[in-house]
């Protein structure tokens, strides 16, 4: 095959004098490309791999309907019980908290700097935005318990006090934590509203409100809603501010935000830093939990990934 | 996405549209317009506000006993206690990941963008794969480093095994950046170089590489920042102990900043926590300092494509 194409593609002398010189070099450079390229697949084996092999282990001893639906979580009471439900409503609120702080505030953020800033400050505020989206997370956990939460109990109007670890607190801080990446990809698909559109509906004598209400954000929504999700998709998966300022308490699902609960992620940081044994329940518990986070975050990331495609099929 | 600076210019239609529309403007326009402008103002105010508070607390803390001094879990000795070994241990691990990341991200990406044809579905599925793996919570690459390097590969819980765990962490970053440079080349300067009569590889090599270095190194800075701050799977691969000497091989047990700072953060006394509120203002210049030679770099290029 390839010889054919060779003598169709170059001059038929060219190529055979200098097949002998070249080609092993461009092959080798071929092969290591591919090489490298197949780390990435490598990477994904390797997290299922690590991840079935010990869960497989789990449900051996621990039934799936067990897990999925038990509502007590307590590995180290003498009663054993290992119902994953403790852990996901503790992460199900702490997003929830994040999302309805950082959604209203990035979007808002994000139609101020696409259709209302000029184009000097949008040059300057879009760059802070994305300079704060790289604050590491473990400033925020330490914020968190140490500013926002003393902060907190000193105006809870409540007779009961947020606890030192509370859900609350753990949601407020990804809630800033999130703001500046929702901001920025919100920003960026509507940029990428084409200007005529705008123009239109300008030229059909609407106020700017109208503009960026009617015509940009629903132009643009595939991205916002791309934006979201993965605000979603990092609050589920975030894990030092959880484990510093929402509290590793897990026995039973905590339904009250001021109280501390430990999410998945803080579950499987708290349990994995100890000393346990491989292959005991507990060592494999960690990974049942990572397997469940794993597969939601898989769902979210494939969704994010769709709407992003369709927002650039349709305007670039 | 190189059209947004035009689509705001106030001196065009919106101007016209806004002349025409005064007469009738409402309460509403003000009203939705401030509150924008204030969702702004609570998201940089407590971002900023959040910032400020940390230098506060640590200033007392922030000078030479930081970096000149090893932690301990001694109260007495507290107030001569510093970040040396994880100032140290940073350092390690992340130059081992960006010999790891870097060449690897890079080469995947010269695979992708002039190599791969993207009509096979094997490298449609690879494309796919990354995006996914960009998106994959940090402590499950902490899991992934747990059950396979550090114990099917035998690496233990040493720089080694952080250095991997991290490489694999941001090389979604890494390719999707060096992507992006390696599209922005013209499309011209391939064809002038296989004019010449040069092959594929000395065309990539020489031509299209030199030319995307500004937008790659960008990529490089952002990734290595990443994981600088990066905790989460180092929680997972027992790096919460307090190490008080320096790495001297990659075989060696570490400590590193943020896994330091969260140490600091689990002991009561109020020294440790203005001793973490230290550490964080050192991570946060180190980190702050590496975003913005890498937005300041990708803009500059930008600018001139």
């Amino acid at each position: 095959m390839t010889t054919s194409t060779d003598r169709i593609g170059g001059p038929a002398a060219g190529g055979t004098l200098r097949r002998g010189r070249r080609r092993p070099v461009e092959a080798l450079v071929k092969g290591l490309l591919v090489l490298a390229a197949l780390v990435s697949v490598a990477t994904t084996v390797g997290i299922v791999v690590a991840l079935v092999n010990p869960t497989v282990g789990f449900f051996g001893e621990v039934g799936i309907v067990e897990f999925l639906t038990g509502t007590k979580w307590t590995p180290t009471f003498a009663q054993r019980s290992y119902g994953v439900l403790p852990l996901v409503v503790a992460t199900l609120m702490v997003t929830v908290i994040a999302l309805s702080l950082a959604v209203p505030l990035g979007l808002g953020s994000a139609i101020y700097l696409s259709e209302y800033a000029a184009p000097r400050s949008r040059r300057v505020l879009k760059p802070i935005l994305e300079l704060l989206a790289g604050v590491p997370t473990v400033v925020y956990g330490f914020v968190a318990l140490f500013a926002l939460n003393p902060l907190l109990r000193q105006i809870w109007p409540g007779e009961q006090q947020p606890a030192f670890q509370n859900l609350l607190v753990a949601g407020i801080a990804m809630g800033i934590m999130i703001v500046p990446t929702v901001a920025s990809v919100a920003e960026d698909a509507m940029s990428a509203v084409p200007r005529g559109l705008r123009e239109a509906a300008y030229a059909l004598a609407s106020s700017r409100m109208q503009v960026s209400v009617r015509v940009v954000v629903p132009a643009a929504m595939s991205g916002i809603v791309a934006a979201i999700v993965l605000g979603i998709s990092r609050a589920i998966g975030e894990t030092m501010i959880v484990t510093i300022a929402g509290g590793l308490v897990s026995d039973s699902i905590v339904w009250n935000p001021i109280e501390g609960a430990a999410t998945m992620t803080a579950f499987i940081a708290s349990i994995s830093s100890g000393d346990i044994p491989v292959g005991s329940l507990d060592y494999n518990s960690v990974f049942a939990v990572g397997s469940l986070l794993f597969l939601i975050t898989f769902a979210l990331n494939a969704l994010s990934i769709r709407l992003v495609r369709r927002f650039r099929e349709v305007y670039e | 996405m190189s059209t947004p600076v035009l689509a705001d210019d106030p001196s065009t239609g919106s101007e016209v549209a806004a002349m025409l529309t005064r007469r009738r403007r409402r309460g509403g326009e003000l009203l939705f317009r401030t509150a924008l402008q204030l969702c702004l103002l609570i998201a940089f105010a407590s971002l900023v506000a959040l910032l400020a508070w940390v230098l506060i607390k640590g200033w007392p803390r922030l000078d030479a006993r930081l970096w000149q001094n090893m932690p301990t879990g001694l109260i007495s000795r507290l107030d001569t206690a510093g970040v040396q070994s994880a100032l140290t241990g940073t350092l390690w691990v992340i130059s081992l990941t960006a010999a790891i990341c870097l060449p690897i991200g890079i080469l995947s990406a010269i695979y992708l963008e002039e190599y791969a044809d993207n009509t096979r579905w094997y490298n449609r599925v690879l494309e796919l794969n990354i995006q996914n793996l960009a998106g994959v919570p940090s402590i499950i690459f902490g899991i992934l480093g747990l059950g396979i390097v550090a114990r099917a590969f035998g690496f233990g819980f040493s720089v080694k095994t952080a250095a991997i765990v991290l490489s694999l962490l941001v090389l979604p970053v890494v390719i999707i950046a060096t992507r992006e440079a390696i599209r922005a080349v013209p499309q011209s300067i391939r064809q002038a170089s296989y004019a010449l009569g040069a092959t594929k590889w000395q065309t990539v090599s020489r031509q299209v590489l030199p030319a995307a270095v500004p937008g790659i190194a960008t990529g490089a800075i952002l990734a290595l920042s990443r994981a600088i701050g990066e905790a989460a799977p180092l929680l997972v691969l027992g790096a919460v102990t307090f190490i008080t000497f320096n790495p001297t091989s990659l075989d060696d047990r570490y400590s590193t900043l943020p896994i330091q700072i969260y140490t600091f953060i689990g002991r009561p006394q109020e020294e440790y926590t203005q001793l973490a509120a230290a550490a964080i203002v050192l991570l946060l210049g180190i980190v702050l300092v590496m975003n913005s030679i890498a937005i300041v770099l990708r803009n500059r290029f930008e600018r001139r494509r």
